[in-house]
């Protein structure tokens, strides 16, 4: 493993933090939430990005991607995050758009993946429940067998961009007893399937998310991705990867934070001097710095251990997501306390960073969740 | 970059020599920072004998200073050799021939700045673990605030005539000689009017004292000078221009200590893995469970914290080196090198002896082992780590004007 940009990996970072500068400011994330928009992102900058390839950075050439690894997406969306910028790579790329790639039939991708590596079509991922926390075999929704198909009955909770969703990739349990590793099985579930009803919510960061309610939904026996019964093995899989995706965007917003930190506390004047020059101020700082600086490291491994099927994979994202789970919220933290009472406003961007922070952290497991695996991998 | 046909010669060759040279009787032997190991020298003590052995025949070959030009005993090799000659030593079990100052500081700072008669002189010397060096920074007045250091030396003709006192001298009683930031200038801005100077302990005037540690041991010594005859050809670089020297071997230093507390040259993540079961072997044998989790949920996140907050600087470390692998200059993450991997290292004795509980207690006597009392006296020494080299607080500091920009 080499934790080094490549050539090619640099050119894209370039690429993406020009088009962030001139295409994706922050403001443009406080106009959805002004305008309660309904898919809480924008179509149009999405369609820009599946024609720039980033969109099918990891999909097979057969579908029109890239055939590239986490390793790029990752540069990518370490720039997006810079702008907080909410389009939905991790619903439809990584979440839903890995689990059609990983378990999905021929049939399933080449019914769905053209379009989503083309920017027309968006998926998500159902999983988490209300009393699931972030264990992803903890599933209470149930798939009955139907003669034809299944008929699934449940709830879903902060399922990311689901009201967007043309298909959702649902969770729910064939088999089992609700916290089985065995019997949870996969479903596709077109967006206007009978018995489904997706509700957008409201959260803190303003992203994408919906309830989704499974009222004895019914589905064909086509919509199976993978086997059934053994989804759990592609759950965790998919959900690993998108973990990285998500570490390299708050790895990305937690240094955007730092830096606009950075530039205040060279310009603040207080006492006649830059408020950067206290030594109490500095020495946070510096340890911020330091912060960041391993959740690079952890992040850039976890994407290359994965792409590399490294057999350390699933500990080296728990690393990163603990990492940058406890980073993005101090550096946030600190980004307000050092910006003093503007920090507070609603009108000072860098509040913005404090809430991403806290939704990022509270997805896809915390920090204390993350050490727990790391501890269970390892054996103690 | 190297021929990778020609690492793997040398591969073969290095394996050769080693299993034909390595005598039985050091494999598998300890070397530390802490004094551990062979650090040569006039007074060098040899245990077990083949040590002598071992050191004279690395030596022999200039792999004691793997990658010093051969002209002053060193093996000429490239990095990417010699981290090849790393690995065969390790998987050999061979411990380092020679450890010490005289090849990690003052060697690499001769090199960069030495006169040609003193590289002639020293160089060798350092290579063959003849003379052991003392490092003479620390004065009882001058600690982080190293710049004030007061010790005096006077020209007299072609010498100087030195007094002062040097505190902290590692292993003052052991060494032979001794590299000092002396003030040549009283009169000169603080960092201007020092010179860097090479003294030899055996000169009149010079005397030790060994100073104990809260450890119980005395790894450390003070050092005076009285009226002590130094040749002005021992100036390294220029009179009254020592500052930058002295700046340039901090930076060797600082490398010599993030090295020693994990940045494990190889990067390999064998030894954290290691080092992050030796907690969990430690705490299973304090009745923390024998198998599956910890009894104990919350000291379990504590070891998992401190093995992932290890596991994230050795990959730190490793990102730093395959940047400059691939022809990056060094990016501002080697800054948080000497200050995470102390503050990690104390936070790991902490641990170990809070783990230990009531066998953590330990001074000396009945009922201890002589693990559990070494782990204790480790514990106090570790408080050190972030005292020495440059306080993390002088670390913060320099990260937050250098790398961070911001105003003094």
């Amino acid at each position: 493993m080499q934790l080094v940009l490549t050539e090619d990996q640099e050119l894209l970072a370039k690429t993406a933090a020009d088009f962030v500068a001139e295409r994706s400011p922050v403001s443009r994330m406080r106009q959805l939430r002004d305008q309660e928009d309904p898919d809480g992102f924008s179509r149009a900058l999405w369609k820009e990005m599946a024609e720039l390839g980033w969109v099918g950075i990891p999909f097979s050439e057969a579908f029109g991607g890239a055939e590239m690894g986490l390793a790029e997406l990752a540069v990518v969306l370490e720039e997006l995050g810079r702008a907080l910028a909410p389009e939905p790579f991790l619903a439809t790329v990584l979440l839903g758009g890995q689990a059609l790639a990983l378990a999905g039939s021929d049939a399933q991708k080449k019914a769905w993946l053209e379009a989503v590596v083309s920017g027309d079509r968006f998926l998500a991922l159902a999983q988490q429940e209300r009393g699931s926390r972030f264990d992803l075999h903890r599933v209470a929704t149930r798939a009955e067998a139907t003669g034809s198909g299944f008929r699934i009955t449940g709830e879903k909770v902060a399922v990311l961009d689901g009201a967007a969703a043309d298909a959702i990739v649902v969770v729910a349990r064939t088999a089992g007893a609700e916290d089985d590793r065995a019997g949870i099985t996969l479903f596709l579930v077109p967006a206007d399937a009978p018995g489904l009803r997706v509700e957008r919510q409201f959260r803190v960061d303003a992203r994408g998310a919906a309830l989704v309610h499974l009222e004895g939904c019914e589905v064909g026996g086509d919509a199976v991705l993978g086997k059934v019964g053994e989804g759990l093995a592609v759950l965790e899989a998919v959900a690993d990867r998108a973990t990285v995706g998500l570490c390299a965007e708050m790895l990305g917003s937690m240094s955007e934070a730092f830096d606009r930190t950075l530039a205040y506390l060279k310009d603040r004047i207080q006492f006649d001097v830059p408020i950067g020059s206290f030594q109490a101020l500095k020495h946070r700082a510096a340890e911020l710095f330091i912060q960041i600086e391993l959740c690079r490291s952890a992040v850039m491994a976890a994407a290359r251990g994965v792409d590399e099927g490294d057999g350390e994979a699933a500990k080296l994202v728990s690393l990163a997501k603990a990492r940058c789970s406890e980073a993005a919220i101090r550096v946030a933290n600190e980004a307000i306390q050092m910006h003093g009472g503007i920090g507070m406003t609603d009108e000072h961007e860098i509040g913005f960073f404090l809430k991403r922070a806290r939704a990022a952290e509270l997805t896809l497991g915390d920090a204390s969740w993350h050490r727990n695996r790391w501890a269970r991998l390892a054996g103690y | 970059m190297s021929d990778p046909t020609d690492l793997e010669a040398f591969r073969r060759e290095a394996r050769q020599w080693i299993e034909a040279n390595a005598p039985p009787e050091i494999r598998g032997l300890e070397s530390s920072i802490e004094g551990a190991g062979n650090w040569g020298g006039r007074r060098a003590t040899f245990d077990p004998p083949e040590m002598k052995v071992w050191m004279e025949r690395m030596a022999e070959r200039g792999w004691t200073a793997p990658t010093w030009p051969t002209e002053y005993g060193g093996g000429g090799l490239s990095k990417d050799h010699a981290k090849v000659l790393g690995q065969e030593l390790a998987r050999a079990k061979a411990p380092p021939a020679l450890m010490g100052f005289g090849l990690e500081m003052i060697g690499p700072t001769l090199l960069q700045f030495g006169t040609e008669e003193q590289k002639d002189l020293h160089l060798p010397k350092i290579a063959r673990g003849e003379i052991r060096w003392c490092q003479g920074y620390s004065e009882p007045d001058a600690g982080s605030d190293l710049a004030s250091l007061q010790m005096k030396a006077v020209r007299d003709g072609d010498d100087f005539i030195v007094n002062g006192t040097k505190v902290w001298t590692s292993y003052g009683d052991l060494s032979d000689w001794i590299f000092c930031l002396v003030r040549t200038d009283p009169e000169a801005k603080k960092q201007e009017g020092i010179t860097f100077l090479l003294i030899d302990m055996d000169a009149p005037g010079v005397s030790v004292k060994p100073i104990q540690l809260i450890s119980g041991k005395s790894p450390f010594c003070e050092t005076r000078f009285d009226d002590v005859r130094v040749p002005v050809a021992n100036v390294v670089s220029e009179i009254d221009a020592g500052w930058t020297v002295a700046k340039a071997l901090l930076g060797y230093e600082r490398e010599m200590i993030a090295d020693a507390f994990g940045g494990s040259r190889s990067g390999s993540k064998k030894k954290t893995t290691g080092q992050g079961s030796r907690l969990v072997q430690l705490a299973r044998h304090y009745g923390f469970g024998n198998g599956g989790a910890l009894s104990d949920g919350v000291l379990r996140d504590e070891i998992a914290r401190l093995e992932m907050d290890e596991r994230a600087f050795h990959l730190t470390v490793q990102r730093s080196r395959d940047a400059a692998k691939a022809g990056h200059r060094p990016g501002p993450e080697s800054s948080l090198f000497k200050v995470y991997a102390t503050e990690l290292n104390k936070d790991r004795h902490e641990l170990m002896v809070r783990i230990a509980g009531a066998q953590g207690l330990g001074w000396e006597g009945p009922g201890y082992e002589d693990e559990e009392i070494a782990l204790t006296r480790a514990w106090l020494r570790s408080r050190g780590n972030s005292i020495e080299g440059g306080t993390s607080e002088i670390q913060l500091n320099i990260i937050a004007k250098r790398v961070l920009g911001l105003p003094d």
